[in-house]
């Protein structure tokens, strides 16, 4: 038997370190060659770890939440054969852990003449944490603690001790009508002290409720144990969420955008009955291989349009050099919500794309971002964004600039309005762009041009096909 | 005439009415029962104890038969047995009346006042029991009605004579010759094995197409296997009509309709049980009823305030430990303890040859409920001790949840499986799992193996078939 240490591989160009974000083993499992270990997050890409060998997980060297690295072990996995660590050790490192979103089948050793000592060095002195084996018994989010004790004199001063356990993630609901799984002992706890288990989710095996969960509940105060009596109740729960991963990349960024750049948000109403019309006949005449259009690749292209004329709006400003980088490229990120939170893929060069090259673009991204699978290069590197949150947009919204951008423009929901023709009211698909700015370098000014101009050719839409 | 009050009046001393009073003077409230026979009602008297006494008494007989026979593979030979039915009783009678006293001696320990007579209600405190010294008046701050059921009887075949009840059946003075038994439940078959393997020639009348009809087919194959085997008739879909003019014979429809006299020196008439609801005065204190039976709810209270009711008169399934259990509980709530009915499961064994046992719910329960399951089933034919017990016919057979393996049901048929049901209940009401039961190590070599067996095959790799 011997030992197979996996370090953390070239994530992508340029990156030092990663975050982990996900243990998918502990210790003491047994995996399969191409199983995941760990996925890791750069800036932008979530890369997942295979093992590269069967074997049994020894060690884990990192926590969740942790940056690691490029090239430090963070797995040693027990092996059939010699694996990749020997006694005194100047074996040659034969990482194979490879990134498995793109790359599956195209390993990318470690060239790293260091690695094998590296290696050695952290087989020969592991330093597991101690809690490694507790942290990794229990799921990584949610951990609930339990709030003051305020349930001690609710029997009128003779409570006894009440144990004070850090609750368990509770287990999933019963449904509605099945009985509470208890043992006997238990049933006759809570009835005893007039709790009715039907309120409380069990954490054992098929949802059994244990002792523990008992405790807990008993933890939490007589506001809890009230529930039973129907009505409403307090809930004093206090869940302590840990930010990490995706969630901890998009707090950061916030917080630079709202704290370095003094945004300035101009809304202007569009009619879009007429590019509804064309859009719509477009769809109707389109050719089978081509995506179904939205208002969005209209809008790209306007905005295209649009930065020909004013191309200061399509800059990235390094306010620390003071230097703004004018780019010539159009590459646009389009803001979007996937089960992990907010990413922004990036559609490189919209000057390039026609109108069904932007609908495809948008679409392929789309689709991977929702998937998690974006790479890092397709969620980095654009000059300018739109944010719009779909038949969810509201009327007007106060988009955030995506730093070092210095604008952003955010689609807010079309709907039908009456509009005034002099004459009459008539019915007009209307539809408001809410759009931030960096005042630093744009002036109201050249922000309300921008933005009437995209008005403009969205209106009629024919002038965004001619030059 | 004599009064005399106290907390809790309990009436019936059978299983349910002791073991409630038993626990109530344990928890030291002033508690009184009332009964007119013996204690241990139905079950240690006419019921579960003495049937079990005969049923052991006849195969041993029946064993000794076999060896006379010379054709045990066993190799024991031994000359023709005789059987001394007479002390055969006696040595039955013996162990009911043991019973009888440990139950008393039980009784007194607790503090438990015992009123032998014939209770009835005068209002719902109230009650005047008729004792060979007089009428005895008894007032209660809480009652609990505990006076079981009765052999039904049919209107075509009246007790009396040579018709039988499961009372007589168990105090014969000799083996008859010819017995009918009609009804092919668990009593009828238990003592019509007994009889048959003690010389009776026995015929089973039943008006459904099978016998044990609440158990399922599997289950029962083997008892009927086992009763063809022993020379027991088994008449399917038949109907009793009634006794010849002779009283010698059974009148029976058969399944196709015709006429037919089967020959018996007894008719033994187990077609179920009712509750006793007449002769104590229930018109005096009107309870609500749920059919034949008294309306209770999940803490075996009735619709009248201060009084309970337990046991067989409060439903099915009629069962001596599901009254203890109710008795005990019953207790615990009038001691100021908070209870209530939870349990999950109430095993029923049946004694026949072999014996059967169901805990929880069966595959067809399970199904008519809508209730996605896996099940699995271990033969005693691939079980090492049942093969050294010459028992090798029947299984046990686990019902779990799809979803999460949580075990609904166990059944089970082969020799002495009743031992088992301890741990099919066990299993059930801790809300195991079948990775519980397949992860306990049961001891080798036992029938138990079976179970731990039945549950790997459930989850799809048992090791012994």
């Amino acid at each position: 038997m011997g030992e197979h240490v996996i370090k953390l591989p070239d994530v992508g160009e340029g990156v030092a370190e990663a975050e982990l974000v996900e243990w998918h083993v502990k210790v003491g499992d047994l995996v399969r060659e191409d199983q995941m270990l760990a996925a890791v997050m750069t800036d932008k890409a979530t890369v997942e770890i295979p093992a590269p060998v069967d074997g049994e997980v020894l060690w884990l060297g990192a926590e969740i939440g942790d940056t690691v690295a490029i090239g430090s072990a963070i797995v040693r996995l027990k092996v059939a054969g010699d694996g990749n660590v020997q006694e005194g050790d100047a074996a040659p490192a034969r990482a194979e852990a490879k990134p498995a979103d793109n790359a599956k089948d195209t390993p990318t050793p470690n060239p790293s003449p260091q690695g094998g000592g590296e290696q050695a060095a952290a087989a020969s002195t592991p330093t597991p944490r101690k809690s490694q084996s507790v942290e990794n018994d229990t799921p990584p989010v949610a951990t609930t603690s339990p709030s003051p004790l305020r349930g001690g004199d609710r029997g009128g001063g003779s409570a006894a001790p009440i144990p004070h356990k850090v609750a368990r993630p509770a287990g999933a609901p019963r449904p509605e009508g099945e009985k509470p799984l208890a043992s006997p002992a238990v049933r006759l706890r809570a009835k005893e002290s007039g709790i009715d288990l039907r309120q409380i989710a069990g954490s054992g095996p098929a949802g059994r409720i244990t002792h523990e969960d008992l405790d807990g509940f008993f933890a939490h105060g007589p506001q809890a144990a009230s529930v039973s009596a129907g009505g409403l109740a307090r809930n004093d729960a206090v869940e302590e969420i840990k930010v990490v991963g995706l969630r901890r990349k998009i707090a950061e960024k916030m917080r630079i955008a709202k704290s370095r750049i003094p945004h300035i948000t101009y809304v202007e109403e569009v009619d879009v009955t007429a590019l509804e019309d064309l859009r719509t006949a477009l769809n109707k005449e389109k050719r089978a291989d081509r995506p179904k259009l939205t208002l969005l690749p209209f809008l790209m292209r306007a905005m295209v349009k649009a930065i020909a004329e004013q191309p200061q709006l399509n800059s990235l400003f390094d306010d620390e050099a003071g230097v703004i980088h004018q780019h010539g490229g159009v590459h646009i990120g389009i803001a979007a919500q996937t089960p992990a939170g907010l990413v922004v893929p990036v559609v490189h060069h919209a000057e390039a794309l026609d109108l069904w090259g932007c609908a495809t673009e948008v679409n392929r991204l789309a689709e991977a971002a929702k998937a998690g699978l974006a790479t890092r290069e397709e969620l980095s590197g654009s000059t300018i964004t739109i944010t719009s949150l779909g038949a969810m947009g509201g009327v007007v919204t106060t988009p955030v600039i995506n730093h070092p951008e210095v604008a952003i423009v955010g689609v807010n929901k079309m709907m039908v309005r009456p509009v005034w023709d002099s004459t009459q009211f008539i019915p007009r698909k209307m539809m408001n762009l809410s759009s931030s700015f960096d005042h630093r370098v744009i002036d109201g000014w050249d922000a309300a041009v921008f933005v009437q101009r995209i008005k403009a050719l969205m209106e009629t839409p024919a002038l965004i096909f001619v030059d | 005439m004599k009064e005399i009050s106290c907390k809790l009046l309990v009436i019936g001393a059978g299983p349910g009415g002791y073991v409630c009073a038993i626990r109530a003077g344990q928890l030291g409230l002033d508690t009184v029962i009332v009964e007119a026979g013996k204690p241990g009602g139905t079950c240690l008297n006419v019921g579960c104890i003495p049937s079990k006494a005969l049923i052991h008494a006849a195969e041993e007989f029946e064993k000794a038969l076999h060896a006379a026979s010379g054709n045990s593979p066993l190799g024991i030979s031994a000359a023709k047995p005789a059987l001394d039915f007479g002390k055969t009783i006696g040595w039955k009678d013996g162990i009911v009346s043991r019973l009888n006293s440990g139950v008393a001696g039980l009784l007194k320990k607790a503090r438990v006042k015992y009123v032998q007579g014939w209770a009835t209600f005068r209002d719902g405190k109230t009650v005047t029991v008729e004792t060979e010294t007089g009428e005895q008046i008894i007032k209660a701050e809480t009652v609990v009605i505990a006076t079981g059921s009765a052999p039904v009887e049919l209107p075509f075949l009246p007790f009396g004579g040579p018709v039988i009840s499961s009372t007589e059946a168990l105090s014969m003075s000799s083996v008859p010759e010819r017995l009918a038994v009609v009804g092919g439940g668990y009593i009828g078959l238990e003592l019509g094995t007994a009889f048959a393997k003690m010389g009776a020639k026995v015929t089973v009348v039943e008006a459904l197409p099978r016998i044990l009809a609440q158990y399922d087919a599997e289950l029962t194959r083997p008892v009927a296997k086992r009763l063809a085997a022993l020379g027991v008739e088994v008449l399917t879909g038949a109907k009793a009509k009634g006794l010849s003019k002779k009283g010698d014979a059974l009148l029976v429809e058969t399944a196709d309709g015709t006429e037919k006299k089967i020959a018996a020196d007894h008719v033994l008439v187990t077609v179920g049980r009712k509750p006793v609801t007449e002769g104590w005065g229930l018109d005096q204190i009107d309870l609500d009823m749920a059919g034949k039976f008294i309306r209770i709810d999940d803490q075996c209270r009735t619709s009248m305030r201060g009084v309970y009711a337990i046991g067989d008169v409060t439903g099915e399934p009629m069962l001596a430990h599901r009254a203890m259990a109710q008795g005990e509980m019953v207790a615990e709530i009038v001691a100021g303890h908070k209870r209530s009915w939870d349990k999950r499961a109430i095993p029923a064994v049946c004694f026949t040859d072999p014996e059967i046992v169901s805990v929880g719910v069966s595959p067809e329960e399970a199904k008519a409920r809508n209730i996605e399951i896996k099940t699995g089933l271990f033969p005693f034919a691939a079980n090492g001790r049942a093969m050294t017990l010459q028992g090798e016919d029947g299984f046990v057979r686990v019902v779990a949840r799809a979803d999460n393996h949580l075990v609904l049901g166990v059944q089970a048929v082969g020799t002495g499986v009743s031992e088992l049901s301890a741990a099919f209940s066990l299993g059930i009401e801790m809300g195991a799992r079948l990775e519980d039961i397949a992860g306990t190590i049961h001891a080798h070599p036992t029938q138990s193996e079976a179970f731990a067996e039945a549950a790997l095959k459930t989850l799809g790799h048992a090791l012994h078939i």
